[in-house]
């Protein structure tokens, strides 16, 4: 692929002022890509680009504070690198953002449920609108629709909002079917009841391992996370399932207005509880009283980090 | 093995439901999108034919369990004295694990040398332990997170099961490990395994040859601990970890635990639950210094713990299963093969530090 080359040209060039540049590489299986940490130009040999390279990169970028850094973006991806800028969470001067077109990527529980179990997945590969997956029954394809992340489907922002660099012809945004809303409609139409016991029964797989925390690039309390705090002790360490979903709430709330739905918090589940949701929810009521959609502008200043007396869609004196 | 017994297909159902009806009775179910250990259900499918996404562990050792509760009583003779009550909580026992992997109940003999060993015995543990009985089913084919072979075992390795089962074609070659083990096999519906022995051990010697060629890691006890002052090597072994605990709280190997007491009014109660060394307040210290300060060093004792310290101070015994929970189920693919693998390889590059 031409952009790729033209994308490692660019990072080689760039590497010696930078303390590294994150990207994706093969992971343990032909389905997983893993990020990538390129520090030498044949590290740079190693970036892959396509369907595989998942996670979100932008991720790691707190981590790095007060170094200069390289980040490779889709374009999900660099929402989060303009959220964070807009939080001044992360310097602009100390982050290059290298961005290519991105045609989506796969979800791998879906995946999971076509194929079993991914982990005897010897060969995947995508051709256009398929995904070939070889396991030991033999080849199976699977329309594209059917496995990519339901983001992906609908993708209005599937070239990087933000770049440093940029390799590749840009791609329209995706006219598929919004699997989000599709879900979020759902939920909303449950009775208050039902709704809340449908989150209990999910939640009472949770293993309290949060990876939904770590994995969240808004989630930058990090190690002084309220779940954990010792003094004070704000949450008890029972593992009933009122506990789990209570943590649940926190992160949401944590995460209104600051959300780019890059679904790191679900993908990262290992018991995969569908937790996107919650956060989808509170976005949607973010636009609709404030009418702002997390990381698209990074001159913009989140809802919740403003104050105006007045607020135009709340009401406060009416009731 | 002598005392070989078939189960065929039809009978499984019929098994689990006598089974079920002399005591608890966990099996691998399908919750969502995951395979996760639940009481049996006839109602809701089994899932077999992949590894459980997290393994049995919480059976014997439960991610949060009740030590004791404990309430304050003010003295009627002198209210400015307060005396506490305390109430010991004794596990409810006795389960049968049914259809965990052999590295899931394996990782089990990990937890012995610890917890159940003589002169230091933990009594919720050992209750839970000796009233617990596992029966297997050895895999079929290996995959590629799979590293079994690398510690030890096997993918039809008995150590820490009761009763090992292999499927061979129209049902399970069922053999007794243990006297618990045969206990189980006393059910009519098994049926002597004749030509199926042969069977079996074809499937074994088939999922043997799916693996790839073993790593000796015997060495990794040295060269971890000369790894361990080149922070160098472990910021770069740890640079994609995001630090959660999704590798160790899915590990059937991780026995780390926290306590705290949860206080409501005037008692409360004291609980023992599942701790990790990927978190920052598992070595944070009451003056507030944090030895492990960084996901570089933390990610460093997970690895040193397992294939260094243990085997260290347990006759060579690694702690680790090789199930390969860590690898398929980290959100960020960190491979603890790979890490295992740069320490040795950086003690034959450097062997003079």
């Amino acid at each position: 692929m031409q952009s790729l080359e033209d994308i490692k040209a660019k990072i080689k060039d760039a590497l010696p002022g930078l303390d590294c540049v994150i990207g994706w590489e093969r992971g343990w299986s032909p389905l997983h890509g893993t990020p990538l940490f390129m520090r030498s130009p044949e590290d740079v040999d190693r970036l892959t680009w396509g369907p595989f390279n998942v996670g979100n990169p932008a991720t790691y970028l707190t981590g790095f504070k007060g170094k200069k850094v390289g980040v490779v973006v889709k374009g999900c991806d660099s929402r989060s690198v303009v959220q964070l800028l807009q939080e001044k969470l992360v310097k602009r001067e100390d982050v290059v953002v290298f961005g290519m077109p991105c045609e989506g990527v796969v979800d791998l529980t879906k995946v999971a449920r076509k194929v079993g179990d991914i982990a005897l997945v010897n060969a995947a590969v995508r051709a256009g609108g398929t995904l070939s997956v070889t396991t030991p029954e033999g080849m199976v394809e699977i329309p594209w629709e059917e496995v990519a992340a339901d983001k992906c489907l609908s993708c209005q922002y599937p070239n990087a909002l933000v770049s440093d660099h940029f390799a590749g012809e840009p791609l329209p945004p995706a006219m598929g079917r919004d699997p989000a809303a599709e879900q979020l409609a759902a939920l909303e139409a449950m009775a208050p009841a039902e709704l809340f016991a449908h989150w209990a029964k999910v939640m009472e797989r949770c293993i309290r391992c949060y990876a939904c925390r770590n994995a969240c690039p808004m989630c930058v309390c990090r190690d002084h996370c309220i779940a954990q705090t010792r003094d004070p002790h704000w949450l008890t360490q029972e593992d009933s399932t009122r506990e789990k979903l209570m943590f649940q709430m926190i992160h949401a709330l944590h995460l209104a207005g600051r959300c780019t739905e890059c679904g790191e918090c679900q993908r990262s589940c290992p018991v995969d509880i569908p937790i996107l949701a919650l956060r989808r929810k509170l976005n949607a009521v973010v636009k609709d009283l404030f009418d702002y959609q997390a990381g698209v502008d990074p001159q913009a200043v989140p809802p919740l980090f403003t104050f105006q007396v007045e607020e135009a869609k709340i009401n406060e004196r009416g009731w | 093995m002598e005392t070989a017994k078939f189960l065929p297909e039809s009978s499984l159902e019929a098994w689990l439901a006598e089974l079920a009806s002399s005591g608890e009775l966990i099996v691998p179910r399908r919750e969502g999108d995951a395979v996760v250990f639940g009481p049996y259900d006839p109602n809701v499918p089994l899932e077999l034919s992949r590894d459980a996404t997290a393994p049995p562990k919480s059976v014997v050792f439960p991610a949060c369990e009740e030590l004791l509760r404990y309430t304050y009583v003010k003295d009627a003779e002198d209210i400015s004295k307060t005396g506490m009550s305390v109430e010991e909580v004794t596990p409810a026992c006795g389960a049968v694990v049914f259809g965990a992997r052999p590295c899931g109940a394996r990782g089990f003999t990990v937890y012995d040398r610890v917890f159940d060993a003589e002169g230091m015995r933990d009594p919720y543990y050992a209750a839970r332990r000796a009233a617990t009985a596992f029966v297997t089913l050895a895999c079929r084919e290996a995959g590629s997170a799979c590293f079994c072979h690398w510690v030890g075992s096997g993918p039809a390795d008995p150590q820490g099961s009761d009763v090992l089962l292999t499927p061979v074609p129209g049902g399970y070659v069922a053999e007794a490990v243990t006297e618990k083990g045969a206990a189980l096999l006393a059910s009519p519906l098994m049926a002597p395994a004749g030509k199926h022995a042969g069977e079996a051990k074809a499937v074994r010697a088939k999922a043997m040859e799916s693996l790839d060629t073993a790593q000796d890691v015997s060495p990794a006890r040295e060269a971890l601990l000369a790894a361990f002052d080149d922070m160098d090597f472990w910021n770069r072994m740890s640079a994609k970890c995001i630090s959660c605990g999704a590798c160790t709280y899915l590990c059937p190997t991780c026995y780390c635990f926290n306590i705290t007491d949860e206080a409501q009014g005037n008692g409360g109660t004291r609980l023992r639950s599942w701790d990790n060394c990927m978190s920052f307040q598992f070595t944070l210290e009451a003056s507030g210094h944090n030895p492990r300060p960084t996901k570089a060093h933390r990610l460093k004792n997970r690895v040193g713990h397992k294939f260094s310290y243990y085997p260290g101070i347990h006759g060579g015994v690694v702690a680790c299963c090789g199930c390969g929970r860590c690898i398929r189920s980290c959100p960020a693919g960190v491979d603890i093969r790979e890490i295992v693998l740069a320490a040795m390889e950086r003690a034959t590059a450097k062997p003079q530090e």
